[in-house]
């Protein structure tokens, strides 16, 4: 029985209130109409890499990354448009080398389009654990509805065939040519063809062919179902629709978190679904299904295990733990959408992909080492003045190559000393750099992210998080950050 | 022990340009005018210098000895370039006065150099090495030495505005010695008061508890001690010269305290032994430290022994440190108001010493000194090198 055996989720800190939007924009179109709620907003640092990240640890909580032989990552922004973003996920999150992964994309639906290649990876003996995850960072232009809607956030399953979760009873999909929503490979901003059109011909149509052909598959009703999982278009008022027309209770429809996170993309059902198996009981039948360029629909029934792997942030935890974003403009700061007056600062020197690849372990699984003398675990930045990584000689007892791995970054540690700095430059000043000293032992020093300067002091717990520094001559370049404890 | 070269070798001239924002002098104009006080000090000329090393730190000046041949038309001499950070000038001066103790050369010059203000940008250069990862590039130096700040506040209980009173009292001392000093890059008195309430740079130093970044240049000649006084009847004998680099181990070792510089302790121990000094506050009569950010200096005063731990505060407040005090610290101005080119500040502070053992140091002039000290720091709190001269009558 091939179904889900692990989730989780990510929703950044950030939220910004639509009433901000209205604010600096006025009202949406020619009625000036206002949107209410907010929408959760990526950090200047994080983009749909880090955020994949996230919701990977998250689902991977008590999972042996050893028996993970799949890593399958959906986006419509991925990074590099030639360069993996799946490899670069497992080596963060410290996968093995023999494993088979890959980038979906070109579709909201590339979630859903990855759990059908990873199921059909595992029916056909191929795979046995595959980490299928999802993460968006879209943007709408300015002032549009598409601003208003778009929000960030990610979401992983772990599929397979033991200990499985929630089955996989059935699916149904169709293919279907529509260009309703789209973004061209020169675009920065989201794109829509007349959102009439879009909800007639596309959203509603097809969901309700692709439900209706799955329930007809396995001759299953509406009020079979405990929940209704299924993506929701910009105007949220079509999928309560959708629901009315298919015969579907409002009840029964798990809420799209318009209010709350926004549209995450790619990563909105699978988030949904995440949201919908944190309350899930064993016996539950959950109806699940995508949109996008076609649609995916499927039966999933949850078992006894679902008790066993409750402890996760995902949606509930990461809904709760937010910090409103100050104002319109610092959006605008964050996502990079205007020119800002450079910082008075010298410039970065190239990064060099030689120096990250020989450095990829410390720098992408945040590995440090242990002396196998004295039994110190030590963690050498990459970039410190006194050399570079990798670590030879023991910071203790002076051992020549006497280590094992360590790996630093799943400890806490706690704030030893740390700055606001207001030379060093960041689109959220100031810089708050921390010379951290890990549970366990080892010291260094790392930028602390999701930060409120007010509420730093030495002693303070912290824990470490994946986050990208900067894009400069063709590289996105990725690092480590602490951040407060988040949930 | 090694014997070490107290009392070998002589500074017979040294030379200093003025510090500060010289937008019509190129680096070249530095090393000339350094170094030509100093050649007319000893009464040499250019022809007479058998050897001769040049720090800068700065890759943008050039890299080679050639920056100091070509400058100032050196003929065929041996001629190396030097990097050890901010601690640049002091190694120069340690390679001329090794090469003059052994006798492999007769007269050797050293001298340090720096042009940072032609970036168009305040603060220093990036110094990024090929095959930086770039991973901790959020890192300015005021933010680093700030760390120290956080952690000497916590260890000793000072509640931050404690703590930055116990700070202000550095800067207020060497803006006094400054405004005394003609060549000085700020030359201004400040209060109390402006420190405490200068605008935050890197919590909780304030811009006051900062250093200037400078262009200037400085340069010693020296000679072994026996020839010395043919060049002059007051030469200043080198007591101990020491230079410590430590393993940049700050930021990986947990029992490395942030509350003091090992390096500094250590380098201090070594010079102290080489001199023959058993109580250095006492024995000491001034020094030139390297008062990056105020609280370098205060950790400066603990490590060197001036102060026993933790009680620097006392000492500030009692004015010890002050012109007038009974161990004069930056008579100067410190990097804090003679400025700071960082490969010229080790050899600026050996000429303040120079000058203040010989009676030439005007207003600011130390009352009766016996023996000056220079620290000079390159790197930060976590990993650095640090120096540590001597030298007196």
């Amino acid at each position: 029985m091939v179904g889900i055996t692990s989730y989780g989720a990510y929703i950044p800190l950030h939220r910004l209130s639509r009433a901000e939007l209205h604010r600096a924009w006025g009202g949406i179109g020619m009625l000036g109409m206002s949107v209410p709620g907010e929408k959760a907003v990526a950090g200047y640092d994080e983009d749909s890499i880090t955020m994949a990240v996230e919701a990977i640890i998250d689902c991977m909580r008590d999972t042996d990354p050893k028996k993970v032989d799949g890593l399958f990552f959906a986006s419509t922004t991925h990074p590099y448009n030639e360069k993996q973003s799946s490899t670069y996920i497992s080596a963060v999150v410290d996968l093995e080398r023999e494993i088979r992964t890959a980038d979906f994309s070109g579709s909201l639906r590339a979630g859903t389009i990855a759990m059908t290649s990873a199921i059909d990876a595992i029916k056909g003996g191929a795979l046995n654990n595959v980490v299928v995850a999802a993460a968006d960072t879209r943007l709408g232009a300015p002032s549009g509805l598409m601003e208003q809607s778009c929000g960030d956030g990610s979401a992983a399953f772990i599929l397979g065939d033991k200990d499985v979760i929630a089955s996989i009873e059935a699916s149904y999909t169709i293919s279907d040519e529509f260009a309703g929503v789209w973004r061209a490979d020169v675009d920065t901003f989201v794109r829509s063809w007349e959102d009439r059109m879009v909800l007639d011909t596309g959203y509603s149509a097809l969901l309700y062919e692709a439900i209706s052909g799955v329930m007809n598959k396995c001759n299953l009703k509406p009020g079979d179902f405990a929940k209704a999982v299924y993506y929701s278009p910009l105007d949220v008022r079509a999928h309560n629709r959708l629901a009315r027309n298919l015969g579907f209770d409002p009840a029964q429809v798990q809420d799209s978190m318009f209010m709350t996170v926004g549209n995450t993309g790619t990563a909105l059902a699978m988030m949904m679904l995440v949201a919908a198996l944190e309350e899930a009981k064993a016996g539950d039948k959950i109806l699940f299904a995508n949109y996008g360029n076609g649609a995916d629909a499927f039966v999933l029934e949850v078992t006894d295990a679902i008790e066993k792997v409750r402890d996760r942030r995902g949606i509930k935890g990461h809904l709760e733990s937010k910090r409103m974003v100050n104002n319109y403009e610092t959006y605008l700061r964050w996502r990079n959408l205007i020119p800002m007056e450079p910082a008075q600062r010298p410039e970065l020197a190239p990064a060099s992909i030689s120096a990250i690849r020989r450095s990829r372990k410390e720098i992408l699984a945040l590995y440090g080492v242990k002396c196998k003398k004295c039994g110190t675990p030590q963690y050498r930045a990459p970039a410190s003045a006194g050399g570079r990584t990798p670590s030879r000689i023991c910071v203790i007892c002076q051992a020549k190559d006497e280590f094992e791995d360590y790996k630093f970054a799943d400890r806490k540690a706690r704030i030893f000393s740390f700055t606001h700095d207001n030379l060093a430059t960041t689109p959220d000043p100031p810089v708050t750099n921390t010379m951290l000293d890990f549970e366990g032992g080892g010291r260094g020093m790392f930028d602390f992210t999701d930060r409120d300067p007010d509420n730093v002091e030495v002693g303070m717990l912290v824990e470490m998080t994946f986050r990208k520094l900067f894009f400069d001559r063709g590289i996105h370049n990725y690092y480590w950050k602490a951040r407060p404890i988040r949930v | 022990m090694a014997e070490g070269i107290k009392d070998k070798v002589a500074i017979v001239g040294a030379g200093c340009t003025n510090f500060g924002e010289l937008w019509d002098k190129s680096i070249s104009d530095l090393m000339v005018d350094a170094t030509y006080e100093a050649l007319e000090d000893a009464g040499i000329e250019s022809k007479d210098i058998d050897a001769a090393w040049i720090g800068h730190w700065s890759e943008t000046s050039g890299c080679t000895g050639m920056s100091l041949s070509g400058s100032l038309g050196l003929q065929y001499k041996p001629v190396s370039r030097l990097e050890n950070a901010c601690a640049t000038g002091s190694d120069c001066l340690r390679s001329a006065a090794y090469a003059v103790a052994c006798g492999a050369c007769d007269i050797a010059l050293a001298v340090g150099a720096e042009k940072l203000k032609d970036m168009g940008i305040a603060g220093l250069p990036n110094q990024y090495p090929l095959g930086t990862p770039m991973v901790l590039t959020n890192l300015s130096a005021p933010g680093l030495f700030a760390m120290l700040a956080t952690t000497y506040f916590h260890r000793y209980g000072l509640s931050p505005q404690e703590g930055k009173r116990m700070m202000a009292h550095i800067p207020v001392k060497s803006h006094h010695n400054g405004f005394l000093n003609p060549k000085a890059h700020f030359k201004r008195e400040v209060t109390l008061e402006q420190v405490l309430n200068s605008p935050i740079i890197a919590w909780p130093l304030g811009i006051l508890d900062c250093c200037g970044v400078s262009d200037g240049a400085a340069a010693a000649i020296v000679v072994r001690a026996s020839e010395a006084k043919k060049f002059r009847d007051d030469p200043v004998y080198i007591k101990a010269l020491q230079i410590c680099a430590n393993p940049a181990d700050g930021a990986r070792r947990t029992d490395y305290d942030f509350t003091h510089i090992e390096a500094t302790y250590r380098a201090g121990v070594a010079a102290y032994a080489e001199a023959g000094i058993k109580d250095p506050r006492k024995e000491i009569s001034m020094a030139e430290v390297h008062d990056c950010f105020s609280i370098t200096e205060a950790l400066i005063m603990e490590d060197l022994q001036f102060s026993s731990r933790g009680k620097v505060k006392e000492d500030l407040e009692a004015g010890i440190f002050n012109l007038d005090g009974p161990l004069p610290v930056q008579p100067s101005g410190g990097l804090k108001c003679f400025g700071h080119p960082v490969a010229a500040s080790g050899l600026r502070m050996l000429y303040e010493m120079y000058k203040q053992l010989q009676g030439k140091a005007g207003p600011r002039q130390v009352k009766d000194p016996k023996l000056g000290l220079t620290q000079n720091m390159g790197g930060h709190p976590a990993d650095n090198v640090v120096s540590c001269v001597i030298v007196g009558l």
